[in-house]
């Protein structure tokens, strides 16, 4: 069973004002269980709807999607992926492990459960004796590690980021970076992955699907055998400096073929 | 001298010797101008007054202050209730707020006259009533934003966790309304105050400051109505300060210390 | 519920302000009808909840039917005798006409105050260092403590032989209650723009001046607008209180205290307590109107 099914799916947002936005035209993509997909293009091609798409956060105007062989609605109700966003958008008013309990309390887990989940994913993202401090005495990727520990807090098989390192430094995002290939490899689990780096998203998938300007349509799909174990020295292969190549011309292509303005004319 | 006396002597330098100046030129003016009592009272003569009527003082701010806790109490406990009401039930939103909007812009003191003819002339009730009304639309309009303002990360984060609107009001809309009630308190408790001694001076009871007040100015003991003023001033003071404290006590933990300024 | 990023389709401005006005009106049926209810049910001379008497007396001599009220407006306000045959309607609008222009001018004068306390403020750290607290705790003090002294000063005031008006007496605690809201405001938004942005001038050599009028007053305009509401509900109390305690003839305050009197006249009190409200929403209006024309290209305020 695949992770996630995205099936002739269009989006259209229509604002009301004889406006109509089609964010999305004809998007197919299958996302296979352990994959570690990125998805980039340029600002406004629908990458993070997209995202949503699969997250329910919106429905599509045409087609459908799978999540966990379930329709995402199914999915989201059911808790079947964890959430990672730009802002870390950690409550400022609960401490850092309870902010990691909140979706197992929604769940209804018992205190015990929780506590002990909590403190598990605090030594996954290896912060375990912040445990009691609040949001705001953290850094900027400290908080995202914390974000990222919530929302695997539950294991859930499936994990969507929407630019989780979008906010930081370089040298910080390399780090997170290889933090999270290490976490993600520990628990085994699927993630789909916004990003606007090339870099970043030929470091961290297996594959890169590249999108077009509005309206976003998946113009390249580039497979990246850079194997599982990936770590500084990956950065230096000329396999990983070949494949940003790729994914840099087939953003460029992308770009050319439909026009300026992103009007197909074929 | 360390860094930190030579911060609060800064900061509260200023304002001190400021208040002490006007404090100053005040009793000059009046003295030197000799100005009637029906104008301006000297400060000394005020606090000479002052101690001389202590205890009636006390009594009366007792008579105010009592009427502005209940009405601050209860005023709060509806303004808390109908917020959650509201941000749970849109259509009550939509037919209570423009009501609180327009009452409050309206005076709503005349609304005592029409009190005191509702209870008994001796009864404290009409001048509660009033605080608890005045109090009820500051929270309410304070709580109520406070619900509302849910930053969007945390509403999609809550929507992807398919959490009910239970859930998200309990987990979410709650803690993060909590300072606008201190902030509501904060301006509630000496409007409460305020509201508690001047109905007074639409007729009713007379037993507590505002009664006082103006008896003595229309006897023309006028020293001792300023005196009865400053009375209704540190009730109100008193009032705030209460509140300020309980709220730094309470936030404490939540937020940054506040640093310097922008 | 509305997710960001999933834009519904908006409903035009005009189909909001209608639903907004219908159930305005909604709301103050449902008020009349609880209030007719309360009379048909609760007790005619009051009565007890737990032993604390809290229900107010339901009878028509206290409470009027809200029928009753609204023909008072009518009929003329001395129906019994033969001089005073004005309508109270017209009687009641002339009260709030006079009360009107005196919290104009209060709130004209608490504005311009205001304003400049705060830009002196802004200007010398040490000014706001020695007022603020004042402003802050003035909010705090019951200011309104000053109406009876107010009231003294009567019609007796003679400032380095100018006789003061009765009137100024209200317009000026009329300013006073407007001034502090409005300055501590002011404040806040001349003090608002970003470090970023105040580098930006100073790296175009922008004097204080040029600074205060291209950066710190449009800045400012999302922190005065809602402090003028303030300050319009306060000059609307001062006036009122003022003229109360004065007794100053010819304003909506003075009619309040004068139809309360009339115990054979139950309705008329209300119509004066109606007049009042008029004049409050009619400066909220006003603020409401500068509001729209002042925000009109800002950002609205973010909610869920």
């Amino acid at each position: 069973m695949s992770a996630v099914v995205v099936s002739g799916v269009d989006k259209i947002f229509s604002t009301g004002k004889a406006a109509r936005v089609e964010a999305l035209v004809g998007i197919d993509l299958t996302v296979e269980q352990g994959e570690f997909v990125s998805l980039i293009g340029p600002s406004g091609c629908g990458k993070s709807t997209l995202l949503r798409l699969i997250a329910n956060l919106i429905e599509p105007t045409a087609g459908s999607v799978t999540v966990n062989g379930k329709p995402a609605h199914q999915a989201r109700l059911d808790q079947d992926y964890g959430m990672a966003f730009q802002q870390a958008g950690l409550f400022d008013w609960r401490s850092v492990t309870k902010n990691i309990e909140l979706p197992l309390e929604l769940k209804g887990w018992d205190r015990t459960n929780r506590r002990a989940r909590a403190l598990e994913m605090l030594e996954l993202v290896k912060l375990p004796e912040f445990a009691s401090h609040m949001p705001w005495q953290l850094s900027g990727g400290m908080q995202q590690r914390i974000a990222i520990a919530r929302a695997l807090a539950a294991h859930p098989p499936l994990l969507l980021m929407d630019k989780p390192f979008g906010a930081l430094d370089e040298m910080t995002r390399e780090h997170m970076q290889a933090e999270l290939l290490r976490i993600c490899a520990k628990t085994a689990t699927t993630v789909v992955f916004v990003t606007h780096s090339i870099p970043e998203a030929v470091y961290l998938s297996t594959r890169v699907v590249v999108m077009s300007p509005r309206p976003g349509r998946i113009t390249n799909i580039i497979d990246v055998p850079l194997g599982g174990a990936r770590n500084d020295d990956t950065r230096e292969d000329s396999i990983f400096f070949q494949k940003i190549t790729e994914v840099r011309e087939a953003l460029r292509g992308s770009e050319l073929q439909l026009g300026a303005r992103g009007i197909e004319d074929r | 001298m360390s860094a930190r006396l030579a911060a609060l002597a800064r900061n509260l330098g200023p304002p001190l010797l400021f208040g002490a100046a006007m404090l100053g030129l005040w009793q000059l003016v009046v003295r030197g101008f000799d100005l009637k009592p029906y104008f301006l009272v000297a400060p000394t003569d005020i606090a000479e007054a002052f101690t001389d009527n202590w205890h009636n003082i006390w009594e009366a701010m007792k008579v105010s202050g009592t009427n502005a806790a209940v009405g601050l109490a209860v005023g709060t406990l509806f303004g808390v209730v109908l917020s959650f009401l509201l941000a749970r039930f849109r259509l009550l939103d939509e037919l209570v707020t423009p009501l609180s909007i327009a009452l409050n812009a309206i005076p709503a003191f005349v609304l005592v006259s029409v009190f005191n003819n509702m209870f008994s002339s001796t009864s404290e009730v009409p001048r509660r009533l009033m605080v608890t009304i005045v109090v009820f639309f500051v929270v309410l309009v304070n709580v109520s934003k406070g619900l509302r303002q849910v930053a969007p990360v945390h509403a999609e984060l809550m929507h992807s966790y398919a959490a009910s609107g239970w859930q998200l009001l309990g987990k979410v809309r709650v803690p993060n309304a909590v300072p606008y009630l201190f902030t509501a308190l904060r301006i509630a408790a000496p409007l409460s105050v305020i509201y508690a001694y001047v109905s007074e001076y639409f007729g009713g009871a007379q037993n507590g400051l505002g009664s006082r007040i103006t008896s003595n100015i229309v006897n023309s003991k006028n020293s001792v109505g300023w005196a009865y003023v400053g009375g209704a001033c540190i009730l109100g003071l008193a009032f705030y300060l209460f509140f300020a404290l309980v709220e730094t006590i309470v936030v404490s933990g939540r937020v940054q210390p506040s640093g310097g300024r922008a | 519920m509305n997710v960001p990023g999933n834009p519904s389709v908006a409903e035009s401005a005009v189909g909001r302000r209608a639903r907004r006005s219908v159930m305005f009106v909604l709301a103050l049926a449902l008020v009349a009808a609880g209030w007719e209810l309360y009379k048909w049910l609760g007790p005619e001379n009051g009565g007890e909840i737990f032993g604390w008497k809290l229900l107010p007396r339901a009878k028509d001599r206290v409470m009027p039917h809200v029928v009753d009220i609204i023909t008072r407006f009518a009929d003329p306000i001395n129906p019994s005798s033969n001089v005073g045959q004005e309508s109270v309607f017209s009687v009641v609008m002339k009260g709030v006409w006079f009360s009107f222009r005196l919290v104009l001018a209060g709130f004209g004068l608490g504005l311009v105050a205001g304003v400049l306390l705060a830009v002196l403020m802004a200007r010398l750290r040490l000014a706001e260092r020695a007022i603020l607290p004042y402003l802050v705790i003035s909010q705090t003090v019951p200011l309104i403590a000053l109406a009876p002294l107010v009231a003294s000063w009567g019609g007796k005031l003679e400032l380095f032989g100018w006789e003061w008006p009765r009137w100024l007496t209200a317009t000026v605690l009329g300013a006073f209650l407007t001034f502090f809201p409005i300055a501590v405001g002011t404040l806040r938004g001349l003090q608002s723009p970003s470090a970023a942005s105040l580098e930006l001038m100073d790296s175009l050599a922008a004097p204080w001046r040029h600074t205060l009028f291209k950066l710190r007053f449009p800045a400012a305009v999302p922190y005065i607008v809602p402090a003028l509401k303030l300050g319009a509900a306060g000059s609307v109390i001062g006036v009122v209180v003022a003229e109360i305690s004065t007794g100053l003839r010819g304003g909506i305050g003075r009619l309040v205290i004068e139809f309360m009197r009339r115990s054979n006249d139950p309705a008329i009190v209300y119509t004066a307590v109606i007049g009042a409200a008029a004049l409050g929403l009619v400066m909220a209006g006003l603020v409401a109107l500068a509001d729209a024309v002042f925000m009109r290209n800002r950002p609205k305020e973010a909610s869920a």
